[in-house]
């Protein structure tokens, strides 16, 4: 590994009006090194990429590429030098071909007139490259999986032949294996002397793909140029929270065998997707459901929730059949859903957060349909206080929160109307460390209280520490069901994968 | 008239450190201030009016005049409030008017009307707007049309059924007591801006105290985290173009009573003034934000600006080149401000 500094940032400071989003970076990234960024959300990371990438100027300090002072003024300037980031918000544009998003800003002309052959053959080049030949270049990118969109966005990143490539949470919504897929690409790259900034939740993979790690907080360098191997776990977290976090995951409760069944699934199946899918979950059982991305785990859920039309089978809740494909109906039963895609799916953004928590149960604020607006701020407030959703306020509009806040929005709006039936889709996706075990913490009050809980993870660490019981899906079949404690991440990555070219 | 009491203090949070920048822009970021702005310019159409027409425009006949133009388009835009919060658009309201129009004033009903009570007539408009609103919302909802084509449709169909009943011929109404009832004043307020004030006051409560009125602005929002969260989204899309529908048949009733006619011609280019007036007065064109106060002033604004124009002796067309020339400053000034509340 060379020593030759690519990129040095000192003393960077930007401020918005209000706030100082970083209060003073500092780091260096040599060619060939993988660099870690690690902090909570709200710690910089989005801040000091967009800087780095030419999204914001820095109101101070100085960025040296190359040795040489930059000031790259807008993103296309970073690009010309060599630097490409993969945001972890996707900047696709949907109803645009795979190609024509590959190659959207630095399209391949020749007088003005597009190369289009060439892109769609240079694209395929890249999406093979990334290990999903099945991608064609003339697909529209809007009807692609999330999954799908990122591997375009890196195929994006990828053809600009950039000498940096920052990664804002990329294994988010990959599965295990295709994540192993990106790792190897990043190594690929390295040993050609191009340097990746990476940033992820997961202490795991930093540890097997990081060289070096530097930990943000508060806009601030709290350290770095840490060795990403070596350093301790507990180490990290004492860092970024700046607190000693002991263990991440809650107690088990051993469930009592003879709680009632709450959650009854029968022979559910769609048209192409799953079918035969039989499983119960007990009053006080936390379930998760282990699967790759595509494997049908989100799509059960959403069927059981009456979001899906399903081709057969049926749901029951307490003993009682739910109508089909009828959202209002499993609701009405005492079934609440935390979508994979929380802003998309959960939350109505430029609301207030106490209209986000009531939105579920309005009826019961009303008379003859006129709504006590004051009763419902009162409970809003009592339920985020509890759930310690920061900055406090219920009439602060939900897009201006963080990730683990949206979630507790989210989750309080289920907590209010107290279901019996709680199905948790990715519940901690984008959300950070601190944050992350407040939610674990709070799915295990919950679950002790008597709801049955469903738990849809991409991480098998997740769902193995969250879950009592744990169901396996390939291919649209649940293929393993058994407790938690008998079964541990190789086992559940080896039934994940069975038939799969890892 | 603050539209969004409960979202006041959130965005004054959001709003104190820009107000250093610039006091005047941050101002009509508030809601209040975006009234305000609204005010202004209409205080400044009033000032424009008395200078150029004085005494001709400063009359109480003149302002009842403005006002009894203001209620009919007023009240179809009321109704379009909702179904553009609601993440939804309507241009065939124009085509309602003019088909209610004509079904409540034929020679049969207005026979039954004679026979019995004037009210038939009022009911028929009412069924007629109604039934289109419903069409319209279930073939959106239901049929997964989309609303811009779906209601360019209806807007064909129902002008063309209107010419059909009429044989294109404008119907003379003759029923006393129906003239009579919608002539007469309260306190010297004509009947017409009684109803408009009601519908916009109605309106209001609608939109801002009622489980209908907070689904509204969920369905809009973000229809999948509506359907999601379990709100029937397809069920109140319905509910909303019906609102609209039975709104278009009430200007209908409006309409025959200030001209005394049904006529398939009736209600021409509602759609473009329903839609503009609920823009300027700050409704979001994408769903998820409206209010009613601002389509009000909206409706006023456009109103007087026609009164003035006409007192002026200025054409139609040069009337229609102002039009737009608002439309698009307004729509400029609400971009600005919207991705100031958003940064």
């Amino acid at each position: 590994m060379t020593a030759a500094a690519l990129l040095s940032v000192r003393g960077v400071v930007k401020r918005f009006p209000g706030v100082t989003a970083l209060g003073g970076v500092d780091f260096e990234v040599r060619a060939g090194e993988v660099h870690c960024l690690l902090g909570q959300n709200g710690a910089g990371k989005s801040t000091l990429i967009k800087v780095l990438s030419g999204a914001h100027r820095p109101d101070e300090g100085e960025i040296r590429w190359r040795g040489e002072v930059v000031e790259f003024g807008n993103p296309t300037a970073a690009m010309r030098s060599g630097v490409a980031a993969i945001y972890q918000e996707l900047d696709l544009v949907s109803g645009l071909s795979v190609a024509d998003n590959v190659f959207l800003g630095h399209e391949l002309s020749k007088a003005g007139f597009t190369k289009r052959a060439d892109a769609r053959r240079r694209t395929r080049a890249l999406l093979r490259r990334l290990g999903h030949p099945e991608i064609s270049p003339d697909r529209d990118v809007g009807r692609l999986s999330v999954a799908h969109q990122q591997i375009v966005s890196m195929a994006r990143a990828l053809s600009l032949d950039g000498q940096l490539l920052i990664m804002d949470e990329p294994s988010a919504v990959l599965d295990p294996d295709e994540v192993r897929v990106l790792f190897g690409i990043i190594r690929e790259l390295t040993a050609q002397g191009v340097a990746v900034i990476y940033i992820s939740h997961r202490l795991a993979e930093i540890r097997e793909i990081g060289d070096r790690v530097t930990v943000l907080k508060d806009g601030r360098t709290v350290a770095t140029g840490l060795d990403a191997r070596e350093v301790k776990t507990a180490d990290l977290i004492a860092l970024m929270t700046g607190r000693v976090l002991e263990n991440v995951y809650p107690r088990r409760k051993p469930v009592d065998p003879a709680a009632p069944v709450v959650l009854q699934v029968r022979g559910l199946a769609d048209e192409d997707r799953f079918r035969e899918v039989d499983f119960t979950v007990h009053a006080g059982e936390v379930v998760g459901l282990a699967g790759l991305v595509g494997s049908g785990r989100s799509e059960i859920l959403e069927t059981v929730y009456g979001a899906r039309k399903a081709a057969g089978g049926t749901v029951e809740v307490d003993g009682r059949r739910l109508r089909r494909g009828s959202v209002g109906a499993a609701v009405r039963a005492g079934m609440g859903l935390c979508p994979e895609e929380r802003k998309s799916q959960g939350l109505l953004l430029d609301q207030a957060v106490y209209r986000n928590i009531t939105v579920s149960s309005m009826s019961s604020f009303a008379r003859f349909g006129f709504l006590d607006d004051r009763a419902e701020r009162a409970r809003a407030a009592t339920l985020t206080e509890s759930l310690d959703v920061r900055p406090a306020g219920v009439e602060r509009v939900v897009r201006g929160l963080s990730g683990g806040n949206q979630q507790k929005v989210v989750l309080a709006r289920w907590l209010l109307r107290e279901c019996r039936v709680l199905l948790l889709d990715e519940p901690t996706r984008g959300v950070d460390v601190g944050a992350r075990s407040e939610i674990y913490e709070l799915i295990r009050a919950l679950a002790d209280s008597g709801v049955a809980v469903v738990v849809v993870s991409s991480d098998v660490e997740e769902v193995l520490g969250l879950a009592d019981r744990v169901l396996v899906v390939r291919e649209g079949r649940v293929v393993h069901d058994g407790p938690a404690d008998e079964i541990d991440e190789s086992r559940v990555l080896d039934l994940v994968m069975e038939g799969h070219a890892a | 008239m603050s539209e969004d009491t409960a979202a006041v203090p959130a965005q004054q949070v959001k709003s104190a450190p820009a107000k250093k920048e610039s006091g005047i822009s941050a101002l009509l970021g508030s809601p209040a201030g975006r009234n305000t702005g609204l005010v202004v310019a209409l205080v400044l159409l009033c000032l424009g009016g008395v200078v150029t027409a004085g005494d001709r425009f400063a009359d109480v006949d003149n302002v009842l005049t403005i006002l009894r133009l203001a209620a009919v388009i007023g009240v179809v835009s009321v109704g379009m409030t909702f179904v553009i919060t609601g993440g939804g658009i309507d241009l065939s309201v124009g085509a309602i008017v003019a088909l209610s129009s004509v079904w409540a004033t034929t020679l049969a009903t207005q026979g039954i009307a004679n026979d019995s009570h004037w009210i038939v007539m009022v009911f028929t408009a009412l069924l007629v707007g109604g039934a289109c609103g419903l069409v319209n919302g279930a073939l959106i909802a239901y049929g997964r049309v989309v609303a811009f084509i779906a209601t360019l449709a209806s807007l064909a169909a129902a002008r063309g059924l209107a010419e059909i009943i009429s044989n294109r011929k404008t119907q003379i109404v003759n029923v006393p007591g129906f003239t009579a009832f919608f002539d007469a004043s309260v306190l010297g307020v004509p009947v017409l801006v009684v109803i408009f004030a009601l519908v916009a006051a109605g309106g209001w409560v609608l939109l801002n105290r009622t489980t209908f009125g907070r689904r509204t602005f969920a369905v809009g929002g973000n229809p999948e985290a509506a359907r999601l969260a379990g709100i029937d989204v397809r069920r109140h899309t319905v509910m909303l173009y019906t609102l609209l529908g039975l709104c278009c048949g009430l200007a209908a009733v409006m309409l025959i009573a200030r001209t005394t006619t049904g006529s398939a011609t009736h209600g021409g280019l509602y759609e473009l003034d329903a839609i503009a007036a609920v823009v300027i007065g700050g409704t979001l064109l994408s769903g998820g934000r409206g209010t009613i106060a601002g389509t009000v002033f909206g409706v006023l604004i456009f109103t007087t600006l026609s009164n003035v124009f006409t007192l002026n002796n200025l054409s139609i067309s040069a009337q229609a080149v102002a039009k737009g020339a608002i439309i698009v400053v307004a729509v400029l000034l609400q971009q600005r401000l919207a991705r100031r509340s958003g940064a």
